[in-house]
Formats: C-alpha cells, structure tokens, sequence
C-alpha cells in the first residue's frame, strides 16, 4: 500500500517500511542498540533523501529504546547512575562531533570520512566481539568454567581516582573512563548519525566490566536520551523529520523491539555478543565493499544541503 | 498583375508577422486542471493540454496548409543541485569532484510532433532554448555561472539522472495533432515532482521560424493533513520536534504495556 510522505515529499510502500521497523526493532532489543547503523542505510535505498532519513530515524530509535527501558527497567536491569555519567560526557562529545561535522562538510570529504569510520568501526568492534565470544563459548565446551568475573578483577582502569560504586552493575569504578566512554560515543554518534549503542555496549561490558544484564538496559536509557533530544534538534533546525516515516517506523519497531527483548533475555551472553558482533562486522564489510568496489554510477546528484 | 500583388501582400505580412509573431496566428491552450492536489494516497499523475491555433491572416493560412509544428515545455520549480563524480584514491572510491547546478528546473518536460532538427535549424533551437539540450542549465564554476553546453559530461549525467527519475523527459511525439490546427499533449508528473508552481509554454513554428507563443502554468500542491504537517514542520519547528518525540514516547510505552506478560 502506498502512503505519501509529507516531509520526504515521497510514496513509499507502508507495509516494507513496517517490515524495515519490526525487522531492525527485533535487532534492537536483543541487543540493546538503537539500530540507525542499519535503519539509516535502508531508508536511503528506498529512495529517501539521507538527512530527512538520519532525523525520522533519530525518532524511531527514541520510540523503540523507549519500550526497551521500559522492559528492562522492570527487569531491574537499568542503571541510571551510570547511564547519567555516560550522559553528562556524552553531551559534549555530541557538540564536538557536531563541530567536526560541520567542519568536514565544508570541505567537502564528509562522505568519505563517514564511509571509512563506518568500515573502521565496525569491522573492528565487529571482530573483537566475535573474537572474545568464540573464545568464552571454547572455554566453556571444553567443561572449563566460563571467565570469572569477580568482583575484584582489576586493570588499570579500576587505578584510576574519583571512583563511584554502581550498586545495579555491581561496579566500583572511577568516573573517569565512564564519562570518556559517554564523551567517545556522543562524539563518533554525531559524525556518523548513529546512536552509538553497538560501540557503547562492547565497552561497558569489557572496559568496565558491567554484566551484560545491566548493560543493555543502561545503553538503552542513554539511547532514549539522547535520540529524543536528536528529533527535537533536527526538528528545530532542519525541519526534516518525516512523523508519518517516524510513526511507520516505530509502529514495526517497538513491536519488534519486544520480541527481541524477549528473545536476548533467553539467550546466554557470550552466544548474544557473537551475534551481535558477526551483525556488526558484517555491516562493516558491506560499507568497505562499496568504497573498493567500483560503482555502477559513478555520478550521483543531490540537492543542496539534503546530506 | 492581380496575382503577384497578392503574392506580394502575402510575402509582406509573413515578414510582418515573422517580426511579431502573435499579429497573424492566435493560439489557444488549455489544461486540464491548474492544481494538483498531493495527499496520502499520491502516487504521481498527469495532466493534459489541449491547445488551437488559429490562423488570422491570409498567411497564416498558408502556413496552415503547410502545417504547424508544436513544443511544449513544462519547467518546474527551481532547485539547486549538486552532481558529484566518483573516482578511484587509493584503492577507494570516493567522490572527488563536483558542480553545482544553480537554480536548475526540478522537472523539465518538452514534447514535440516531430524531431526538434525538422521544426527549426540549430541556430533557432538554440536560440529559443527548445530541447532539454538547448535549455540553459547554470553551472557554477568558480566565481563564474555559466552552461558548457550538452557535451560537458556533468550536465550529461546530471540530466541522465534526472531521466531516470523520469523528471526531465524529452518526447518528439509527445504532442498529437488532432486537426492541423488542433493539438494535444499530455504531462507525465511523477511522484516525486517537487511542490510548488509549473509553467507551461507552447510555441508553435512554421517554416521554421517561431510564429505564435503561449504561456500557462498549474500548481502542486499539498493538501489535509499533508499540508497540515508540512506547515507545521516549517513554521512550529521545536513544538512538531516535541510533539514527535512525545509521539515515540507514547508508542514505546503503549507497546510495553500492550505485550507485558507478567
């Protein structure tokens, strides 16, 4: 069925943008990522001009974290205290990304800095998470207990001062590396349109060492935030959010969003950080196939300003 | 002596009405709506235009017997495009130069009843800007705007892309004439043509010179709740941003409630 949109100034077919919804919102709860690494790419191979598709998505994420935290919080796997200093450095990581984005547009290599960071990013999150889970699955198979996360597990980011103990997560850290990482994702999120959450969730749970039962429900209050605060900005400045795409989107998303919810909670943790990881790498090598392989048109056209 | 007198007369108001060209042949057009409403269930359409012209003077009606030719153009709103041309940098392919396309129509249609080279010579085609090859398309090329014309290969793989958004179209036998002096065209708008004002302009030739022009235009426009939203996007900004994140708010919660299990 086709509906227009009025922002996009295009039809789309209703019931291919709910599948895109339900199928990325079904991703996003399992593993508690936003999704716009996903979403974004999709809307614009359907014909949707790439700002007006970062700004309608920023909305979709906000509705699908939203029934996420929701879940999790009933769960009691939030922890707001962490997900408040991740936030404090997040929002001044976005306003230096944001700086840098502009800076990049101006001189004109924005797309090849946003296809190298996507292929970077990915594959190299992507493979570790991959690495670490195929070697905690091998351990266990070899009927050798599953790495001990004790308590008092120590590197050198448990040296560092100013430490705060995240009584949900059961971790005793210094706000430092917390808020760095808030800072790190806010800051990539803002050059690369995404949420951050499949970055965010591989640190939490190795640089910091949180359960994976907190982390993803904490990644998810952080994504809720910001991605809310997101449709308001582009709202107000760009004018480009699409609430009919929006609303599509979330419709498919939040449903699937449940499921996905439900199915992560009834897999163990390291099968989960393999998916997730194998997903991640795989978008990664779909983003450096494009920049190696020679194009099927080498000339695109774009209006100004609608990037 | 009669005859040559009058094949004198004849040959002096063809130079008159050569020099202005509405004395001699009057053309009447007409279009089948002047506003297109876009709403939900949009999904592009056409229009159709109807035009006569009639021979005023004895001329003129010599010219009818040999026969008109027609041209209709349809311009669309103007934007401003850039093309990019990706290259290969070390392996990668990345997009290395552009242009810009300054205030270029959105949507460009001209129809013709036969090949524009048999309607008029170059020079005049050129001149009267007929053919999407002939319409002048700015570039902006350093502090200059100018049109390197249809071989510059930007502006032929802007206009490339463009066909295939079937938003420039060009068709020798777009335009179908009923009687000699009666003519029809119809105007392909797809779904993605940009709101606002279209002008349409329809030249009639004889001999190869241009002896009547007509103008008239049709508007896109949005309509209910797609006019509802657009404008409330443009004018109420930071409210329709809170309104939307409140929206996905309440669906994110509305969702958790509905497949609560426990």
């Amino acid at each position: 069925m086709q509906i227009y949109l009025p922002i996009a100034d295009l039809p789309v077919d209703m019931f291919v943008v709910l599948a895109m919804g339900l199928a990325v919102g079904f991703i996003s709860g399992m593993f508690g990522i936003g999704g716009g690494f996903l979403m974004t790419p999709l809307l614009i191979f359907i014909g949707i001009a790439p700002a007006v598709a970062v700004a309608s998505v920023s909305t979709h994420i906000a509705a699908s974290s939203c029934s996420g935290v929701i879940s999790y919080w009933r769960r009691r796997a939030v922890d707001l205290p962490l997900g408040g200093v991740l936030l404090a450095g997040g929002i001044i990581g976005t306003a230096l990304g944001v700086g840098l984005f502009t800076m990049l547009r101006r001189i004109g290599q924005l797309d090849l800095t946003i296809g190298i960071s996507y292929v970077v990013l990915l594959s190299a999150v992507g493979a570790l998470m991959i690495n670490e889970s195929l070697r905690a699955i091998i351990r266990e198979q070899q009927g050798k207990p599953a790495t001990p996360r004790r308590g008092g597990t120590h590197t050198w980011v448990h040296g560092l001062p100013l430490k705060m103990r995240f009584k949900r997560s059961k971790i005793y850290v210094s706000v430092i590396p917390v808020w760095l990482i808030g800072l790190l994702i806010g800051f990539v999120g803002a050059i690369m349109g995404i949420g951050g959450g499949f970055l965010l969730v591989p640190m939490l749970i190795y640089v910091l060492r949180v359960p994976t039962a907190t982390v993803i429900g904490t990644s998810m209050v952080l994504t809720l935030i910001t991605m809310a605060s997101a449709t308001v900005m582009h709202a107000a400045t760009n004018h480009l959010v699409d609430i009919v795409l929006a609303l599509i989107l979330m419709t498919g998303g939040v449903v699937g969003a449940q499921f996905g919810a439900r199915a992560g909670q009834n897999m163990r943790g390291e099968r989960l950080r393999l998916l997730l990881g194998l997903l991640v790498l795989a978008v990664g090598l779909r983003f450096a196939y494009q920049l190696v392989v020679k194009p099927d048109d080498l000339y695109s056209i774009r209006l100004l300003g609608a990037e | 002596m009669m005859p040559r007198l009058a094949l004198t007369a004849a040959a002096l108001t063809a130079a008159f009405a050569s020099a202005g060209p509405a004395a001699a042949e009057r053309l009447v057009t007409s279009i089948s709506r002047h506003q297109v409403m876009v709403n939900s269930n949009f999904t592009g359409t056409s229009i159709v235009l109807f035009g006569t012209v009639e021979p005023d003077s004895a001329a003129a009606t010599r010219r009818r017997n040999a026969g008109y030719d027609i041209v209709v153009t349809v311009t669309g709103p103007r934007q401003t495009v850039v093309t990019r041309r990706k290259e290969r940098v070390v392996g990668i392919w990345t997009n290395v130069a552009s242009r810009t396309f300054v205030d270029v129509p959105s949507y460009l249609a001209v129809f013709a009843n036969q090949p524009f080279d048999k309607i008029a010579n170059a020079e005049t085609l050129r001149r009267q800007q007929i053919g999407i090859d002939n319409t002048l398309l700015p570039q902006q090329i350093g502090p200059d705007r100018g049109d390197p014309g249809p071989n510059d290969p930007f502006r032929a793989n802007f206009v490339r892309l463009k066909t295939e958004h079937k938003l420039y179209v060009q068709t020798t036998n777009g335009v179908t004439l009923l009687t000699p002096t009666v003519f029809r065209a119809e105007v392909p708008l797809p779904a993605e043509t940009m709101i606002g004002n279209y002008d349409v302009e329809v030249e009639v030739f004889a001999d190869g010179a241009q002896v009547a022009r007509g103008t008239s235009a049709f508007e896109i426009i949005k309509v209910g709740f797609e006019q509802f939203v657009a404008n409330a996007s443009r004018d109420h900004g930071v409210l329709y941003g809170l309104a939307t994140a409140m929206m996905a708010i309440m669906t994110g919660w509305f969702a958790s409630v509905v497949f609560r299990r426990d």
